[in-house]
């Protein structure tokens, strides 16, 4: 909350942590370090041009084609490099496949490592401390907190991203999505899912 | 449940112009990201020892204190500096009528 400037309140002044950021921001600009262009289009890319939508392309591909799929497992870097899925948070990745035994579930304890070229920016949960410090402890419990219910004999196993390394989880594909082709299928694996918080959702 | 419509990367925009400009410090060569992403790292698992991220404005506002220290320690930027122009852009708020664009009076040269 704002506080001294709270006394003088005035209907246009933004809060503390607006000003401090346009405060930044220009004097960034006066020394000429940033550009105000760059910064909107920056912007512009991640909210428009990179989300869950780049993992889900690679996911349905990986879905339909074994041959895709066998080369995204051993040789994750080369694959998303060619997709241009790299770059920021992005360096190193390691795809975790789903199979009846094993769910996976990917996390930061540490901050908030996140692979931004594939998911784009992590949703509010992702970055709190109650996820961060829960999952690990406690993940059965988490996911059926989100809805995901188990069997007892699937083992959970949870991923703790850092900077050096970041992981998508490459979902199961229910039965009933057999024979979907590469676009529909794309439009069914959420962002969750890729997380390893949600699971795939029954054809419509 | 699917939810990728719902993306929603930034719930304010001043969020998404603090994270822009890292990004872009880091792309000019300012920083290393992985120097960077340390210094976050830590300054959050201070305030995570408070149980304080619950929301994304706690994250950014995080976020906005360990760049500004960050910058600082780089030598990039004195914090009288970011305390003046905190304080112009106030006062410009302050002094523009409703509805009119808000603009910074040239500090340099004032």
């Amino acid at each position: 909350m704002p506080h001294d400037i709270e006394n003088h309140s005035h209907s246009l002044l933004p809060s503390e942590p607006e000003l401090k950021v346009k405060a930044i921001e220009s004097a960034l600009v006066n020394q000429g370090l940033i550009d105000p262009a760059a910064l909107d289009e920056i912007i512009d890319t991640y909210q428009n041009k990179i989300g869950p939508k780049n993992g889900a392309s690679i996911i349905a591909k990986a879905w339909i084609d074994q041959d895709f799929k066998d080369e995204l497992m051993s040789n994750t870097m080369a694959v998303l490099e060619k997709y241009g899925f790299y770059g920021r948070q992005g360096e190193h990745i390691r795809v975790v496949e789903n199979t009846p035994e094993v769910h996976n579930i990917v996390v930061c304890t540490l901050c908030s490592c996140y692979p931004w070229p594939l998911l784009g920016i992590p949703p509010t949960w992702y970055k709190s401390d109650e996820y961060r410090s829960r999952v690990v402890r406690e993940p059965r419990k988490c996911l059926s907190e989100f809805g995901v219910k188990l069997p007892e004999n699937t083992n959970i196993r949870v991923w703790d991203s850092t900077a050096e390394i970041r992981y998508l989880v490459l979902p199961m594909l229910p039965d009933a999505f057999k024979g979907f082709s590469e676009q529909e299928l794309v439009g069914i694996v959420s962002r969750d899912a890729m997380i390893g918080t949600g699971l795939i959702g029954p054809a419509k | 449940m699917i939810n990728n419509d719902e993306y929603r990367p930034f719930h304010e925009p001043w969020h998404a112009q603090i994270f822009a400009l890292t990004i872009h410090l880091n792309e000019q060569g300012h920083f290393e990201w992985k120097d960077w992403s340390q210094a976050f790292s830590e300054a959050l698992s201070l305030e995570s020892s408070n149980g304080a991220i619950v929301k994304d404005e706690d994250y950014y506002l995080v976020w906005l204190k360990t760049i500004e220290e960050f910058l600082a320690q780089n030598g990039k930027l004195k914090s009288d500096e970011i305390t003046s122009y905190f304080d112009a852009w106030s006062a410009a708020f302050l002094s523009t009528p409703h509805g009119q664009p808000v603009k910074l009076k040239n500090l340099s040269s004032g």
